[in-house]
């Protein structure tokens, strides 16, 4: 396992590597700060200090040294609005996505698995259709519409729900939760349901129906091991998709995480928080990807041996 | 519990539906045989004659696409198509046991060798993990499996083929079943490993005094195993009599033909004799006999009348309107 896990990592650090360039020289492409930060009537003088004080008047290679050395010691700068600590506002914010996001993830995966088995367990039953149209119809709702139409709904018109902001109760989660969960509940709806149906069918259930396992025996102690992988890699993939929906979710409910982190620092030019913002969601998204593989290899003896020692 | 005179599995006028797309078919017509203790019945036909689907009726394992219509399935003196699904169960693996064909699909990929084979341990006899895992090291020794005791720890992958087939008939042969169905169970191996396979089978067999039902298309496999053989086409009982009798004069021109298309070295440097045509598809079997189309004897009362399967002398029978004239011709 530990070979396993050594071979994954290093197997993420060249594109993390990619990733942290990447964001280097996107951000410069978004225009120049220096015009932003100072009033139009600033004088040359003025804007060569300013560029001076954030290192903008060095070359880009010496710019991109330093952003490097600094990037390994975790320091990234300050943030040109705050003039706080760039990794300590993400840090700040980070575990106010990753709240949302684990939340909604447990939600859509453990009513994901409970309603796709149930619609498994008798194909084409009436509870195999009503979970296959409200997963359908939930995995094609557009999230940003969803949010909207959930604020005018429950927080304008009925008024029941805050329509932004977190501070309250647990009111405050239901909907953003909701606007996040809602794709991957569906997705994931059929991904269970499908790797079920193929799982009972297979000829080790037949067995295990033919040396007298009830049901309950069958399904959980044959079937859902077997069907868990796709399901795995699926949910993986959609809780990268989660820390990427935050960016809207967020926005809209005024969550301070890491996504509304990200546009307002695009829209400020604010590179430093920037930067840091998106390396760590990047080194989150490679973290997962490993913590997916790791599973895997949990659930299937045949991953675990795949890797040579 | 059982006298030996009377049979371990009883199998009368079993009919099977199956509903596909285009509407329902009869896959399994009416089809009767039974075997006694000790005793090895094959049910003999091609893909899709139904032998595989009488088999999967008769321990209870059909696809929710197929229904049973008709007929009964006596073990121990109770009907088990009129069992509710937990007094099933109790007869499954005690009673009834079934190997398959594939032992790699059949064997759960994610799950211990040691802890499938002690299952129906944990799930009869109510023993403890531990207990069962022991019982299952025992039957792996029994079946021939090199140092079990480390290889109950193994999972199915990394066993050969042959090795996999031995572990899927320890498990079924755990709780010493009356009754064991065989679906083809040397049809993925090598040869060589097929006659150890069907050794083991046939020294399993004389120490439990099981019955055997032995599916399969195999005319050697039959003529080496089994005692009784029961022909079957287009989900029918063409013939039926033990294998030395349907050998060596078969009462129906189906057999007849599956007989003479064996290769032998006499006939070395001619074409293969083969059965022309191909079995009725099941949603257009015809009203007569379902022989008809590929007979050689074949005339106008056979597109008529549908031949019942009757006596043809020493307790053997055959569904032809004319299966005496195939006698010594």
């Amino acid at each position: 396992m530990v070979t396993f896990l050594r071979k994954r990592i290093l197997s993420s650090a060249i594109p993390l590597v990619c990733v942290v360039l990447g964001v280097f020289f996107l951000a410069r492409m978004t225009g120049d700060p220096v015009d932003l930060y100072l009033p139009l009537s600033a004088t040359a003088e003025q804007r060569a200090e300013f560029s001076a004080a954030q290192g903008f008047d060095l070359s880009i290679p010496a710019q991109l040294w330093n952003y490097l050395v600094d990037a390994v010691h975790l320091d990234f700068g300050t943030s040109l609005r705050t003039g706080q600590s760039a990794t300590e506002m993400v840090l700040d914010a980070f575990p106010v996505t990753l709240q949302l996001a684990g939340v909604t993830m447990l939600l859509a995966i453990t009513g994901a698995v409970l309603i796709g088995s149930l619609a498994a367990y008798r194909p084409n039953s009436l509870v195999d259709r009503i979970a296959s149209l409200l997963s359908m119809t939930a995995a094609s709702i557009p999230d940003f519409w969803f949010a909207v139409m959930g604020v005018l709904v429950f927080g304008v018109s009925l008024a029941w729900l805050p329509t932004s902001g977190t501070l309250g109760g647990p009111e405050v989660w239901v909907l953003p939760v909701a606007t996040l969960l809602i794709r991957p509940f569906g997705v994931l709806v059929q991904v269970v349901r499908g790797s079920m149906v193929s799982a009972l069918s297979a000829p080790y259930v037949k067995i295990a129906r033919s040396k007298g396992a009830t049901p309950r025996r069958v399904i959980f102690g044959h079937a859902l091991r077997n069907a868990v992988t796709p399901v795995l890699t699926v949910a993986g993939d959609l809780t990268v998709g989660l820390v990427n929906g935050a960016v809207i979710v967020e926005t809209i409910f005024g969550w301070p995480g890491i996504g509304k982190l990200m546009i307002d620092s695009i829209l400020q030019r604010d590179f430093a928080v920037l930067q840091a913002a998106v390396l760590l969601t990047a080194v989150t998204i490679f973290a997962l990807n490993i913590l997916v593989d790791v599973c895997h290899a949990l659930t299937d003896p045949r991953v675990r041996q795949a890797v040579p020692a | 519990m059982t006298t030996t005179s009377a049979p371990a599995l009883d199998v009368e006028g079993l009919c099977v539906d199956l509903s596909t797309p285009s509407g329902t078919v009869r896959a399994v017509d009416g089809v009767s045989f039974s075997v006694r203790h000790g005793r090895t019945l094959a049910l003999l036909g091609e893909s899709g004659c139904g032998k595989s689907m009488t088999a999967l009726s008769v321990v209870g394992l059909l696809d929710p696409t197929a229904s049973v219509t008709g007929g009964a399935v006596r073990v121990r003196g109770k009907d088990t198509l009129r069992l509710s699904p937990a007094e099933r169960r109790k007869l499954a693996g005690p009673v009834l046991s079934i190997v398959f064909q594939d032992a790699l699909t059949a064997l759960n990929p994610v799950q211990p060798v040691g802890r499938q084979i002690g299952e129906p341990f944990r799930i009869h006899r109510g023993l403890s993990r531990r207990q069962a895992e022991e019982k299952a090291i025992e039957l792996m020794t029994r079946v021939g499996i090199p140092e079990p005791r480390q290889r109950a720890k193994s999972y199915p992958h990394q066993f050969s083929g042959g090795m996999r087939q031995r572990l899927l008939i320890a498990m079924a042969v755990a709780l010493d079943p009356d009754v064991l169905i065989a679906d083809e169970p040397t049809t993925a191996l090598d040869v060589t490993v097929q006659a150890q396979i069907m050794r083991l089978l046939r020294d399993l067999q004389d120490e439990r005094d099981m019955a055997v039902v032995l599916i399969t298309h195999d005319l050697a496999v039959v003529a080496q195993r089994a005692d009784d053989v029961v022909v079957m086409y287009a989900g029918t009982v063409v013939e039926q009599g033990t294998v030395h009798d349907v050998f060596t004069s078969p009462r129906h021109p189906y057999t007849r033909g599956l007989l003479d298309s064996v290769p032998e070295d006499a006939e070395r440097g001619r074409p293969l004799p083969a059965v022309p045509g191909s079995p009725p598809e099941l949603s257009a079997v015809p009203p007569g006999c379902v022989f008809q189309a590929r007979c050689p004897l074949v005339r106008e009362r056979c597109v008529r009348e549908r031949p019942s399967l009757r006596s043809a002398g020493d307790g053997r029978s055959a569904a032809c309107h004319f299966s005496e004239e195939l006698d010594r011709a």
